[in-house]
This record gives C-alpha cells, sequence and structure tokens, in this order.
C-alpha cells in the first residue's frame, strides 16, 4: 500500500468576491522512499495541495473535500493533537524561502532540540548531540561549534541546509519540499537538491518535491505530477512526462525548457496567463492558452483523466484539434506572432 | 525599569540552555547588538544611570537618614533647607529629604508593579488576539475598544468606591487601563508575523499554538514592547500623582512624589522648597525614563534612528 494517498482533495477559499477553487480534486500516490514532483505554474494549486496534506490551510481557505490517507490513516478526519504529532513527526515540510523559515530570535541550537524533544523521548543533552550529528550530515562545517549561531550568522545555502537537516531531524517517512530551491542560485540549488537525494537514500524518507522548475524535476522525481489550475492534467513517471508529454499543457511546459541545442534567439514562453479560479472552469482549463487549433467551444465538464499506458493518464481534452504534432502548432504559430 | 530591561535583555543567556563548553561559539543575538547600540547613545546612557542613582537613593536613602518620615516636630515647623535638614522640613516639622525618598518609593513601585501588570496582560491578550484572528480576534479587541473609551478617572473612583483605597487597588487599576495600548500594540507585531514562514515552520513542526504564542511570537516582538513600557512607567507615574493629587490616590501619612507636590503647591509661596525638591526629582525621573525609552527604540529598532 502506498504511503500517502491523496484522493480528490479539494480546498477551497472563501473570499469576499467568491469561492476560489485552488485545489479542485488532485489525486496522487506516494510510495515509500519515492519521490514525486508535483510541478505547475504559479496558482496552479501545488503549494495549497501540500499545506492541505498537514493541513495547513488558515481561514478563508478550507479543506471541503476528498482524503488524505497516510499510513493507513486519513489525515482529514485526525484529532488536531494527533496531527500535531503527525507534523514533524512523520511528515516534515521545507519551505521555499529559508531566509525566512527560521525563527531570527532563537538559535538554531534552540529551534532544532525543540523539534527533537517534542517529538521523541530524547534528553536536552542526547537531543543537542543529534542536532549536531544532523548538521554534520549536511555538510556545515563545525556544526558542534556553529550551532548556537543565530540565523541570521548562515548564509542562504546553509540556512536552507539548516531546514533540511532540521526537518529530517525526526526520521520522517514523508518529506514535503516546497520548492526548497527556488530562492536559492544554482550552484547551491544543485547542491541542496544532492543532499536532498542523498539523505533520502540514507534515511529511506519518501519525498513530495514541488516546483515549477522542470529541470529539478527531471533530475529528482521518479513520479510527476502536472496540475493545471487545480487539478491534475498529467501524471506519470518522469521518462513518460518528458520523453511522451500527453497533454497540451505538458508538452507547452516541456517546450519553454530552455535547451542547449536548439539556437535561436526567443525563449518559448507559454502564451497567456492561467485562468481566473473564482470563477468555475467551463470544459478544459488550458482551452484560452491551447496551441492547438479549437474544434469546439469549451462548455462540457472537465475533460476526464485517462490512463494512457501502465501508470501515465492524463485529462483527455477533446475541445483542440490533436491531429498534428506540437512542433508544427507551435512553428506557424510563432511566425504568425512574427510576421 | 531598569530591573526589567536588563532582565528581558540578558534573557537570551538562558534561552540556549545546553550545556555549552567554554569554547564554542555562542552566537551574536539581535539583543546583544541592541544592547551595543544603547551603549553608543550617551543621553540613554546617562538617563538609565540617573534613574539608577534615583533609585538606589529612594530606597537605600531612608535607612542611612537620621530621621523618620513620620517624625513631626511641631516647635520648628517649615524651615528651609539646612545643615541638620538637607531638604528642609515641612509644615509638621517633618524631614522632607525622607519623604521625597520614600515618596519617591512609591511612585516607582506603582510605576514599575502597574506597569508589570499591564506587560503581562497586554503582552499575553495582544499576542492571543494577533495569532488566533478572524472572529475570536475580532471579539477580544472590540472589548479593548470599549474599555478605551471609559473615562479613567471615573472608573478609578468606581473601583476606590467599591473595594476601598488601597496602594493594591491602585496597581491594578491603572495597570489595568495601561494594558490596552500594550495588547494593540503587541497584536499588530503578531499579526505582521504570523504569516512570516518561521510561524508556518513551527506549525509544520507540530508545535502547539501556546508554544508558538509564548516562545516564538512573544520573543520576536518584545523589542516594541520594551519599550513602551519604559514609556509607560512615567506615564503611570504621572497618573498616580494625578490621583493622588485629586485625592484618590496614596493617603496620609504615606506619600508619594504626587502627594509631596501637591502639598508643595499649596504653600508654593511661602515654603517654596516644598513644591521645588519632590517636583525636581519627579521630573528627574520623568526625563530620564522618557530619554531611556527612546534610545531603547533607537537601539531595538535601528531603522528609526536614522531620522
Amino acid at each position: 500500500m502506498a504511503l500517502l494517498h491523496v484522493q480528490d482533495l479539494k480546498t477551497y477559499f472563501f473570499m469576499r468576491g467568491g469561492v476560489v477553487r485552488a485545489v479542485d480534486g488532485v489525486s496522487f500516490e506516494v510510495e515509500r522512499g519515492q519521490t514525486v514532483g508535483i510541478v505547475g505554474e504559479s496558482g496552479s494549486g501545488k503549494s495549497v495541495s501540500c499545506y492541505s496534506i498537514l493541513r495547513l490551510i488558515d481561514e478563508p481557505g478550507r479543506i471541503v473535500g476528498g482524503s488524505v490517507m497516510f499510513d493507513g490513516e486519513d489525515l482529514l478526519q485526525a484529532t488536531n493533537s494527533r496531527m500535531r504529532e503527525i507534523r514533524g513527526g512523520r511528515i516534515s515540510m521545507i519551505f521555499q524561502d529559508p531566509m525566512t523559515s527560521l525563527n531570527p530570535f532563537l538559535r538554531i541550537s534552540t529551534q532544532m532540540v525543540e523539534t527533537l524533544r517534542l517529538h521523541t523521548d530524547l534528553d536536552q543533552r542526547a537531543a543537542l548531540h543529534k542536532a549536531i550529528a544532523a548538521l554534520e550530515e549536511v555538510g556545515i562545517a563545525e556544526a558542534s561549534k556553529r550551532i548556537h549561531s543565530y540565523p541570521h550568522e548562515f548564509s542562504g545555502g546553509m540556512r536552507q541546509r539548516v531546514m533540511i537537516a532540521s526537518a529530517l531531524l525526526t526520521e520522517p517517512d514523508l518529506l514535503i519540499a516546497d520548492e526548497p530551491t527556488t530562492a536559492l542560485d544554482v550552484t547551491i540549488q544543485a547542491q541542496v537538491l544532492d543532499l536532498l537525494k542523498q539523505r533520502q537514500e540514507r534515511l529511506g524518507t519518501a519525498i513530495i518535491l514541488v516546483t515549477h522548475d522542470l529541470g529539478v524535476v527531471a533530475g529528482t522525481c521518479e513520479r510527476v505530477n502536472v496540475m493545471y489550475a487545480g487539478r491534475d492534467v498529467e501524471s506519470g513517471t518522469a521518462d513518460q512526462i518528458f520523453y511522451d508529454p500527453h497533454h497540451a499543457y505538458t508538452q507547452a511546459l516541456q517546450k519553454a525548457i530552455p535547451s542547449l541545442q536548439t539556437k535561436g534567439d526567443l525563449l518559448y514562453t507559454v502564451p497567456g496567463m492561467p485562468p481566473d479560479l473564482s470563477k468555475p472552469v467551463q470544459g478544459c482549463a488550458f482551452y484560452p492558452r491551447c496551441p492547438y487549433p479549437k474544434l469546439a467551444p469549451p462548455d462540457g465538464p472537465p475533460p476526464e483523466l485517462v490512463v494512457l499506458t501502465e501508470g501515465h493518464c492524463a485529462q483527455d481534452c477533446q475541445y483542440c484539434d490533436r491531429s498534428k504534432p506540437i512542433e508544427d502548432v507551435l512553428t506557424s504559430d510563432v511566425t504568425e506572432a512574427f510576421e | 525599569m531598569s530591573g526589567s530591561v536588563e532582565a528581558v535583555l540578558g534573557a537570551d543567556e538562558d534561552v540556549g540552555r545546553e550545556p555549552a563548553t567554554p569554547e564554542i561559539e555562542r552566537g551574536a543575538s539581535l539583543w546583544r547588538d541592541a544592547w551595543h547600540r544603547l551603549g553608543k547613545n550617551k543621553l540613554a546612557l546617562i538617563s538609565l544611570f540617573v534613574f539608577i542613582a534615583i533609585a538606589l537613593f529612594c530606597v537605600v536613602g531612608p535607612f542611612l537618614s537620621p530621621w523618620d518620615s513620620q517624625q513631626q516636630d511641631l516647635m520648628i515647623g517649615a524651615q528651609g533647607p539646612s545643615a541638620t535638614h538637607w531638604f528642609g522640613t515641612d509644615t509638621l516639622g517633618r524631614d522632607l529629604m525622607v519623604r521625597v525618598m520614600e515618596g519617591g518609593r512609591i511612585s516607582l513601585m506603582v510605576g514599575l508593579i502597574a506597569t508589570l501588570v499591564a506587560l503581562l496582560i497586554g503582552v499575553l491578550y495582544g499576542a492571543t488576539a494577533g495569532y488566533l484572528g478572524g472572529k475570536t480576534d475580532a471579539v477580544m479587541m472590540r472589548l479593548v475598544d470599549i474599555l478605551y473609551a471609559l473615562p479613567f478617572t471615573i472608573f478609578v473612583i468606581l473601583l476606590m468606591v467599591a473595594f476601598g483605597r488601597s496602594l493594591w487597588l491602585m496597581f491594578v487599576a491603572i495597570g489595568f487601563v495601561e494594558w490596552l495600548s500594550m495588547a494593540r500594540i503587541v497584536r499588530s507585531g503578531v499579526m505582521a508575523l504570523r504569516k512570516q514562514e518561521f510561524i508556518e515552520a513551527a506549525v509544520s513542526l507540530g508545535y502547539s499554538h501556546r508554544r508558538i504564542i509564548l516562545k516564538h511570537l512573544i520573543p520576536n516582538v518584545l523589542g516594541p514592547v520594551i519599550v513602551v513600557a519604559t514609556l509607560t512607567v512615567p506615564a503611570v507615574m504621572l497618573l498616580e500623582a494625578f490621583l493622588s493629587f485629586l485625592g484618590l490616590g496614596v493617603q496620609p501619612p504615606n506619600a508619594s512624589w504626587g502627594v509631596l507636590i501637591n502639598e508643595g503647591q499649596q504653600n508654593m509661596e511661602i515654603f517654596p522648597w516644598l513644591l521645588i525638591f519632590p517636583a525636581f526629582f519627579f521630573a528627574l525621573t520623568l526625563f530620564s525614563l522618557n530619554f531611556l525609552g527612546d534610545g531603547l527604540r533607537d537601539a531595538l529598532d535601528p531603522k528609526s534612528a536614522r531620522d
């Protein structure tokens, strides 16, 4: 059985202007020790999905439907005190910006020891030793000296290492990494990802990696979930998503990755903006931005997810003409734009 | 105030209670930086020393003086400053220096204790309201608004009528009024912090609300709180003087600076020293606390110092 099974998760934000359907029926599974990537543009509901797993959604947001089965237990039904045991104990989270995710007023040691003592039976001394060992493992030199520093005495990359060390301190079964490398520069990014991989191999932690960087996904994830407008549009193994993308959005995203082989001056961007989620989506959410020739107005129900091959499914869209490959559609588009 | 400022500024030392071997770097806390900046502010530093000196004068002074504050000498009556009575005597022949010292004790005590009461209620209340937000926050802050709207004097008179006059009641009455602004400041600070990632991270690590409020939010808003507290002490002392002046505060034969100033102004033209000495010490205390508060604000929020 999968470690985490998210089924038809729906998280809405009840704003004054209407209901924003930030996550509207997302399903995915994470096996033990597996890395699953969730990709999509800003505002596609990636982060909200992750926060929903740990029930970290604040007013005016609310989880309105679905289930989150973690190790046989539905987290959406769990009591608050049970949730506090799970948070940080069995599921940890790393945040986007390491500059702001450590408390500036407390020493690193205080923060790490506090977490350990909350979730384990270790005493002060043992917890401190374990924290020092954890810092050493993420490559912080002279950890036993540096551990009593304050966060502002660390650089961004080091802080993210500290975050990773803290998150893995209690040896959780699942680590949710919400864009852990977005705020870091590219060299540090690679180091942090390597570190995550390496720690995962040692501890057997499953990872959900939220990112909008397909390059990151390609290097680290076994499975990938592509989200658009609060829904899954495609999911599959990393190979399936990269070499055989089915949905127009996945294809467009993939086209947007700059490659060393192609020469030219204009990088491809997916035209248009993600849809306004406070209005109910008619038919295919991607329709207005879809590069394929339109066939019919999108007034039906959203396209069903269909299984394409083993482990690979995608929304099967009926509103556009998919007979031509995306390369042809795109080149004609770009030429038109230049004329 | 100096005692509690130092207590708070020194508090970071117990934050890391881990077994620390001497060679471990302790790291420079934000408190230490602020302390350092305060040390560079001459006016604030002088104010701090003046305040400590006045406090020592009031607390230790009466033990060293040969006179007793209650000891009347109707034969001499009011006399100007002399070698025997340095500050002179009042109309009942009591030594004014001892009366100023003992009055200072009461004034300072009222100032410190009422501020402490205000601090305790205000910080906990404000932090809770700000952290929980939503409807709880709305209800809690409307209560503060209502209390704000109550006329203070009437409130104190009602309390005095209901419970009788006592010094402790005055602590409670003044503290009860002063916590309101403290609660507002803490609430706004906490609301700004609540959305920060490190609080989100604390929640995601499974910390309870209580723990987050007490250990993660309140230390972060202590900077402005200390400033407000330092500035609240003189405000409270003024309030006490005001109440005593109206006859609602400290009762004879006890005296506070407010009472002494009141007595002094009645005889201002004939025995000016009765007004001058208590007023001088009172003003000096208020000045030093205000300058210290300003200095602390600059030290704890370096951005504001550039203005």
